[in-house]
């Protein structure tokens, strides 16, 4: 019986039917609902781990140890990881290890639009590309078998489309597979330089053999319709071509995105008037095709950037118009992703804005605090850097600039990756302020848990990470814990912190309103009483439940959960929470 | 047959969807359902697609082709409007939600939407909210619109019973199908 499954959910089938025993990943859009799928199978040990570099360290402890294993992450995530995955390329497996990685064209919900498959080249790593969810469950054994055949960790590069898209899977039976043995054998998993040079021979050996094997696969296949155009394309993008295209061209479709065949497309690439690559955001096909010799048409008439459709593939190709539509014919207000009603960074930013500081920012819900009206944050790069970043800010401009300066990390980011910043600013005399949004939870992925929440993803019991400890056995003094609704009280911290000339943490407690327990604490919602001045200070809030109805403010009750954040704010004491 | 599911990241517009999905397996079909997770879920404009026929290839819905609008908000109908195909019908719930740019005051949310809509295109219009109250709850307001999909194709309604009823959890089930049915026999 076929199901409908989301690309995801598709990887994590094939990795259960290959028969995976460990999986280790770190959430991050469009890549989190693979491992979270994984969950669903009995006897597969698996986990969040802090951030990607250890995730995939223990994938290939596990592969070395003689396990099937799997670790999956956004493309950015790729990058936190590239140390090991450049040398495990050296060492090779010995349980098959599969890579998954998920690009976001388009930038759905990353801060840039990176393709990945420049990492496979770099590191010398097989890797696939499935388009639809059928062949996320197929390639995904495939990438096991080719990983024990050839000895390699197996990138398989997602995107937002097929992570996100649900398609017809078939299930099949669960593969029986043995661990392999474990055998000490250093010249093989001890890379230091003597052993390390002769392993490098192995890799361009292995490259050498999965090119041929790239020659003659089934999954870069010829599709021919008799036509005098061919297109050569690959994942979503071939999705797109075949919507638009049919049968007026002939296909090369390829699913062995590195290395890529050559004979193939030289073969396929000769029996054509025209030959176009269609690949979303870099030229990597082209670029081979033209470097042996293949005259392609690709990014002359194709965008770098973000992602194609079949209407804009039809007019590149074959010049034909889009379908007539209606125009709006007006501006009309775009709706942007906002802070839900009721988000506990709403009383953090609030307070940051008031006191009109610097805010070096970091990626989570919280990124949201640079849009208006909060409009507080100016910096946000990567994982981490709302650390480093502003300890770099007080070091250039110095003690004055500092006290006008905070970072704001979330408790899952800050266990990622902005510890180690953290412990920089300690050991090299920084006297920065650090507000760690503890909201119990990793939110902007879809609630995972984390080292701080005292449950793994299998909502087991565990140890918790003690924020407050943690932060003082690094060498803080001073780590305060403050609720960010309490707004008055939360601006007198902030001020205190900022003017120490010491580091200082502060821990702004509030759990996610989605939450469970937050949505049954949370109820009915909030009234705007008689004693309303107008003043429109709680507009200020930016709450999605709060707008202006002529000159009166009005809490739309459909939006409104009654969290009470503006009966703080207010002056007047003029918001009540109804009951209702 | 292409589906264009449009709202606010909240109202529920995934799990219509996927009961959409479901749906046309059943019948038969091979379906694509194209969903949004991570950070345009937060209170943005949120788009799904829902593609079937013998065969699909692309899981997106270009301008032009949607041969049903189902909207969530009437601003974001308003904003799907191009998707529509010539010829395709709109069902809108004329519920309002003031977008950010309009709550700061940068911007008005436009005036006579219904109207315009109307001019242009054919557009069924229902005040799902209220109707999602009367089953219980207004978080039903994305069955009601599944009922009133439901109405305008040519599925048997036990199928879609059935789907809801395997869809949503099993202590919301009665809840879900009386919002079904107001929608259904609008």
């Amino acid at each position: 019986m076929k199901k409908l499954m989301l690309g995801n959910e598709a990887v994590a089938r094939g990795a259960y039917e290959a028969g995976v025993t460990v999986v280790s990943s770190y959430p991050g859009t469009p890549s989190t609902e693979i491992t979270e799928n994984i969950v669903k199978y009995d006897n597969i040990f698996v986990e969040w781990a802090p951030n990607e570099k250890v995730a995939c360290e223990t994938a290939l402890g596990a592969s070395i140890a003689g396990a099937r294993s799997m670790t999956c992450m956004k493309h950015v995530g790729l990058n936190v990881m590239a140390d090991p995955v450049f040398t495990a390329s050296y060492t090779g497996v010995n349980g098959g290890m599969v890579m998954c990685v998920a690009d976001d064209q388009g930038m759905h919900s990353s801060q840039n639009e990176q393709d990945s498959r420049h990492y496979a080249k770099a590191a010398k790593i097989l890797m696939l590309e499935p388009s639809d969810s059928a062949e996320c469950r197929d390639f995904t054994k495939e990438a096991y078998a080719f990983s024990e055949k050839f000895d390699t960790p197996v990138f398989i590069r997602l995107s937002t489309r097929v992570s996100h898209s649900q398609s017809l899977v078939e299930e099949r039976e669960k593969e029986d597979y043995i661990l392999k043995d474990y055998d000490k054998n250093p010249a093989k998993y001890v890379m230091m330089p003597g052993n390390a040079i002769k392993r490098h021979v192995v890799v361009e050996d292995r490259i050498k053999a999965l090119k041929e094997m790239s020659e003659t696969t089934e999954l870069n296949s010829v599709e021919e319709n008799g036509a005098k155009i061919g297109v050569i394309s690959a994942g979503i993008a071939y999705m797109y071509a075949k919507e638009a295209l049919g049968d007026k061209v002939d296909y090369l479709k390829l699913g062995v995105i590195y290395p890529l065949p050559e004979k193939k497309i030289k073969e396929f690439a000769e029996k054509y008037d025209k030959v176009y690559v269609v690949e979303e955001l870099d030229p990597i096909i082209e670029e081979h095709c033209k470097s042996i010799g293949v005259d392609v048409i690709g990014k002359d008439v194709f965008t770098l950037q973000g992602e194609y459709t079949p209407t804009m593939i039809k007019k590149a190709v074959l010049g034909e118009d889009a379908a007539p539509y209606e125009e709006i014919g007006e501006q009309i207000p775009i709706r942007p992703p906002v802070m839900c009603a009721g988000c506990p960074h709403r009383g953090v930013f609030y307070v940051l804005k008031k006191l009109g500081l610097i805010v070096s920012g970091d990626i989570g819900c919280y990124t949201l605090g640079a849009t208006p009206p909060l409009q507080s944050v100016d910096t946000t790069i990567c994982m981490g850097a709302s650390v480093s970043a502003a300890h770099g800010m007080a070091k250039a401009r110095g003690a004055e600039f500092n006290k006008k300066l905070v970072s704001v990390i979330g408790d899952s980011t800050f266990m990622h990756s902005g510890i180690t910043g953290l412990v920089d600013i300690v050991y090299n005399k920084g006297n920065n302020t650090v507000i760690i949004l503890d909201n119990s939870i990793t939110g902007m992925t879809g609630h995972q848990d984390n080292p701080t929440t005292g449950y793994t993803i299998r909502k087991e019991p565990t140890k918790q990470v003690n924020l407050i400890t943690l932060c003082k056995a690094i060498g803080i003094e001073n780590v305060v814990v403050a609720d960010p609704f309490d707004v008055k009280n939360f601006e007198k911290i902030v001020k205190e912190e900022t003017e120490r000339e010491a580091p200082s943490v502060i821990i702004a407690q509030r759990p996610c309103a989605l939450l469970p327990p937050m949505r049954k604490k949370y109820s009915g919602h909030c009234e705007i009483t008689d004693k309303c001045k107008k003043c429109k200070l709680c507009m200020k809030l930016g709450c999605p439940a709060i707008s202006l109805a002529g000159d009166t403010v009005k809490i739309d009750v459909t939006q409104c959960n009654g969290c009470g954040l503006c009966t703080n704010v207010c002056p007047f004491g003029a918001i009540e929470k109804g009951d209702k | 047959m292409n589906i264009m599911i449009v709202g606010v990241g909240g109202q529920g517009t995934l799990l219509a969807s996927r009961i959409l999905g479901r749906v046309a397996i059943k019948e038969g079909y091979d379906v694509k359902v194209s969903e949004v997770h991570g950070m345009s879920q937060r209170g943005g404009s949120v788009v799904t697609y829902v593609k079937y026929g013998d065969k699909v290839y692309s899981p997106i819905i270009d301008r032009g082709e949607a041969d049903i609008v189902l909207a969530f908000e009437i601003l974001e109908a308003y904003r799907a409007m191009p998707y529509l195909k010539k010829g395709g019908k709109m069902i809108a719930n004329t519920q309002k939600m003031n977008p950010m740019p309009v709550i700061t005051g940068a911007m008005e949310y436009p005036s006579d939407i219904e109207k315009k809509l109307s001019e242009k295109i054919n557009l069924q219009a229902v005040d799902a909210l209220s109707l999602a109250e009367q089953a219980g709850t207004i978080k039903a307001v994305n069955v009601v619109l599944i009922g009133l999909l439901a109405k305008s194709m040519s599925v048997d309604k036990s199928v879609w019973i059935e789907t809801i009823k395997e869809t949503v959890p099993e202590k919301f089930i009665e809840l879900n199908l009386k919002a079904f049915e107001l929608g259904y026999n609008l």
